[in-house]
């Protein structure tokens, strides 16, 4: 990855400091020159780090007891298409089932305010899951995002062991229905790919983001990180976010607002 | 001294033969547990996205660690010179080989796709912790055979020491790899630190020293040669230490953990109000495994007792296994903790747990599984006993100790 | 429809049977295409039919990696168009899975006695696939043409 290049990065802010900036204003001109227009046309070329995908949310736009990303996300990704195994428990499978984002309901100890927020995989600069995993099969793509390669993940979970946001699930049971776009098999694991699918046919946009403006929210922002004049890094400049467990200094993909 | 004589194992062959096929039973539902879950997939068993390491893990953790302890008597012999624990060196290489394998074997028969064991095996990320423990792994089993050739061949006695410093080197390094496994998991409240590598490695002592002090008094009694009174003392003092060591370093490790404020809520849970997690740490892992067995081998009269330390012995195993099943399978059940200053209201779908602690009990599969594995370390040991020359023909302690056959000439 | 698929197979098992000389039987194997599916419509497969006999499996594979690792999946040696265009369809129109008794992979895979675990994980018939275009398509107006390009010129 080109860190350099990445003025998002703030676990390197300091150590960088000013300069990193500077250098992100002078290279990310080049950067619309050199891509191509995209004309919804699926992609020829392997992904690069011109781009690095990633996500605001905006908690405070986002509703109670709304759950439009989450079902747009099962339905993008075939996990409604997952079937409880005949003689589970039903508690037992809501915790065995794959889920790729989750809404999260909180409250603050102190003022008893609440707040709403979808969480899924933060996309982390530094993943942990892609660092603990035996084979290699945990890995970040070019363009940032973290995903497993089905091909050779043997299911040993220990990526699930270090994610610090719960993101990944794991097949529990043989899956008889899936989606041309979204294998699923038993045995391995698997989370958010930020729609990588989309993304390859040329269509920046994911289905949560989609489904939550299109119930008029605006509460999720897709879009190039690296990208300052895009919509993701207008809306970063213009609010102010965090990561969560920002201590743990990931630089994640997915940044929120108002908690 | 006495050259030590080493003979295979002379059990009546009708015991013998019982005995291996008890084993060979344990092993066979073990397997056909593996082969239920593998079919049907990971929802039979109680793991769930929450906890995702369960049983088979504990099991395959405990016989990993113990394999790495279990080593350390040959260690005392060679490394460190001590004559005395030269006799009990070969069994306790072979235990080492034995125990691996069997907490390998459960490891791997519990992966998602055990088929790929391939992949695992030709695709490495040598940034995983996990990757380098497969090398730490096979590693240790080539050079334990190699070591125990080295004491039964007089042509590779010369070699002996060498051999002996680098198995031990390799397994500190294993265990420690074994520790490192959960020291690394950053977001993971309970494992976060870095005493759990030493935690691990004085529990593989006394693990390790516990299981083979059972199988040597076993086999010993079945044929009928003589364990010395002092060589007794020896190794039950031996097992007191180690003991001990776990006892302060799980002490060392809650410290830690209370110390930083942020940790508190572990370890309330851990300490306090886990319920079952609780209980295991007390009765489990601290008084079974600690001060019960502590409270034995230090006491004038019981001390003297062979039927009290094999007593001893089997509570450290108890106790192992239950600090086991706190590590793993009770910092997996306590909420990830993301939100501090807020309390998690709900989290997913209800029953997609995530804000409160997650349920997971074991189920038979998964039980009969990690069982298996151990009956699979102890076929290969009585295997390996009975056809090689793995025991001394005695402890007596004429027989082992120069010093003592001085002395009861003089 | 099963008959036509029996009808496959056994023609290509008379023809082992009656010991047809090799170049004959090279000729039969072909009829493991369903006369249902888009392929049978087809002079060829994406490379020459009788490469794609011994070596498809290598070119499904390269462009595994090229999709998973690159995000390449316009390119023609996708397993998802292999399914797409040999799948075969029943006599109400709906799409028979690939990997079933009879059907296109199955029945060669058992024939040569060849394991296949590619249906573990993907889909044996097309099933939203046709999506890619369809919504690239939609989202063109809102946010795809405004994509790498033209945003920065935009705003
Ligand atoms: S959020 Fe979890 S799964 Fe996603 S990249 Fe980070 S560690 Fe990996
Ligand atoms: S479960 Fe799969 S992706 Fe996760 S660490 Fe294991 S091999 Fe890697």
């Amino acid at each position: 990855m080109n860190h350099e290049t990445e003025s998002m990065n703030q676990g390197r802010r300091d150590f960088l400091g000013a300069a990193a900036g500077v250098s992100a204003a002078a290279v990310a001109p080049g950067v619309f020159l050199h891509t191509p227009v995209a004309n919804a046309a699926p992609r020829t070329d392997p992904v690069t780090d011109v781009h690095r995908w990633g996500l605001l949310v905006d908690t405070s736009k986002c509703a109670d007891g709304c759950t439009a990303c989450v079902d747009a996300c099962d339905t993008e990704n075939g996990l409604n298409l997952q079937a409880k195994p005949h003689g589970q428990d039903e508690l037992k499978w809501e915790n065995q089932h794959a889920v790729w984002i989750r809404k999260v309901k909180l409250q603050d100890n102190l003022t008893g305010h609440v707040t709403n927020l979808p969480l899924m995989c933060q996309h982390c600069e530094h993943p942990p899951c892609v660092d603990v995993c035996p084979t290699g099969a945990s890995f970040k793509r070019a363009d940032g995002i973290v995903m497993v390669d089905r091909h050779t993940c043997i299911g040993c979970r220990y990526c699930m062991m270090a994610c610090p946001y719960k993101a990944r699930s794991f097949i529990h049971e043989q899956v008889d229905h899936k989606l041309t776009r979204a294998p699923r098999g038993k045995g391995c694991v698997e989370s958010c790919n930020l729609c990588a699918h989309r993304l390859d046919s040329g269509d920046v946009s994911t289905a949560c983001a989609e489904a939550c403006s299109a119930e008029g929210h605006q509460a999720l922002i897709f879009g190039d990180l690296k990208d300052p004049m895009g919509p993701l890094r207008q809306a970063l400049a213009k609010t102010p976010s965090r990561q969560i467990r920002q201590d743990l200094g990931l630089n994640t993909g997915v940044r929120y607002a108002g908690i | 001294m006495k050259r030590i004589v080493y003979r295979e194992w002379l059990l009546q062959p009708q015991r013998y033969w019982g005995l291996l096929a008890i084993l060979a039973a344990v092993i066979a539902i073990g397997g056909l547990s593996a082969l239920y879950m593998e079919h049907h997939g990971h929802w039979v068993t109680g793991m769930t996205n929450s906890v995702v390491w369960g049983t088979p893990h504990v099991f395959a953790v405990f016989l990993i660690i113990s394999a790495s302890g279990a080593l350390n008597i040959a260690s005392i012999g060679t490394v460190f010179d001590k004559k005395v624990y030269k006799p009990l060196g070969r069994l306790s290489g072979l235990l080492a080989v034995a125990l691996l394998i069997g907490g390998l074997l459960v490891l791997v028969l519990d992966l998602g796709r055990p088929d790929r064991l391939l992949v695992a095996m030709t695709t490495y990320n040598f940034s995983s912790i996990f990757a380098w423990n497969i090398f730490l792994y096979s590693g240790f089993a080539a050079i334990v055979i190699g070591y125990l050739w080295t004491m039964a061949e007089r042509k590779g006695n010369y070699l002996q020491k060498p051999v002996g410093t680098f198995a031990f080197l390799w397994r500190l390094a294993l265990t420690t790899g074994t520790g490192s496994i959960f020291g690394f998991l950053v977001g993971r409240e309970a494992y976060d630190t870095a005493i759990l590598a030493p935690l691990f490695v004085v529990m593989s002592f006394a693990y390790g020293l516990a299981i083979y002090m059972l199988v040597l008094f076993y086999t010993f009694d079945a044929d009928g040669r003589p364990i010395g009174p002092a060589m007794l003392k020896r190794l039950k003092n031996l097992l007191g230490l180690f003991v001990s060591a776990v006892l302060y370093f799980t002490l060392i490790y809650h410290l830690t953990k209370l110390y930083g404020a942020k940790n508190a809520d572990i370890e309330t849970f851990l300490l306090i109000s886990g319920g079952l997690y609780t209980g295991l740490f007390w009765v489990g892992w601290i008084l079974i495994g600690g001060l019960l067995p502590l409270g034995i081998i230090y006491h004038p009269e019981l001390s003297q007792r062979r039927d009290w330390i094999v007593a001893a012995c089997a509570m450290v195993i108890v106790g192992g296994l239950a600090a086991m099943y706190v590590i793993i399978v009770g910092s997996q059940a306590y909420p990830q903790e993301m939100f501090p200053g807020y309390t998690v209201i709900q989290f997913g779908a209800p029953g997609d747990i995530g804000g409160q602690v997650a349920s997971y009990y074991p189920s038979f599969p998964e039980l009969l599984l990690g069982l298996g594995g151990v009956g699979v370390a102890l076929l290969i040991t009585a295997v390996g006993v009975r056809v090689l020359q793995f025991l001394p023909e005695s402890l007596a302690d004429r027989d082992v100790d120069p010093h003592a056959t001085v002395r009861s000439s003089a | 429809m099963a008959e036509v698929m029996t009808k496959g197979v056994l023609l290509a098992l008379l023809a082992a049977v009656l010991g047809v000389g090799s170049a004959a039987y090279a000729e039969e194997v072909g009829d493991f295409v369903l006369p249902s599916s888009k392929a049978a419509a087809v002079k060829n497969c994406v490379e020459p039919t009788e490469y794609m006999r011994r070596n498809h499996f290598e070119l499904i594979r390269h462009q595994r990696d090229k999709t998973v690792y690159g995000g390449i999946r316009g390119t023609s040696h996708s397993l998802s168009g292999c399914v797409s265009c040999h799948v075969g369809y029943d006599d109400t129109g709906a799409p028979v899975e690939i990997d079933a008794e009879g059907q296109f992979c199955r029945s060669c895979h058992a024939y040569a006695s060849v394991e296949m675990n590619c249906f573990d994980c993907h889909a044996t018939v097309p099933r939203g696939e046709s999506w890619n275009h369809e919504v690239a398509a939609a989202h063109a107006h809102i946010t795809g043409s405004a994509l790498m390009g033209p945003t920065a010129a935009e705003r």
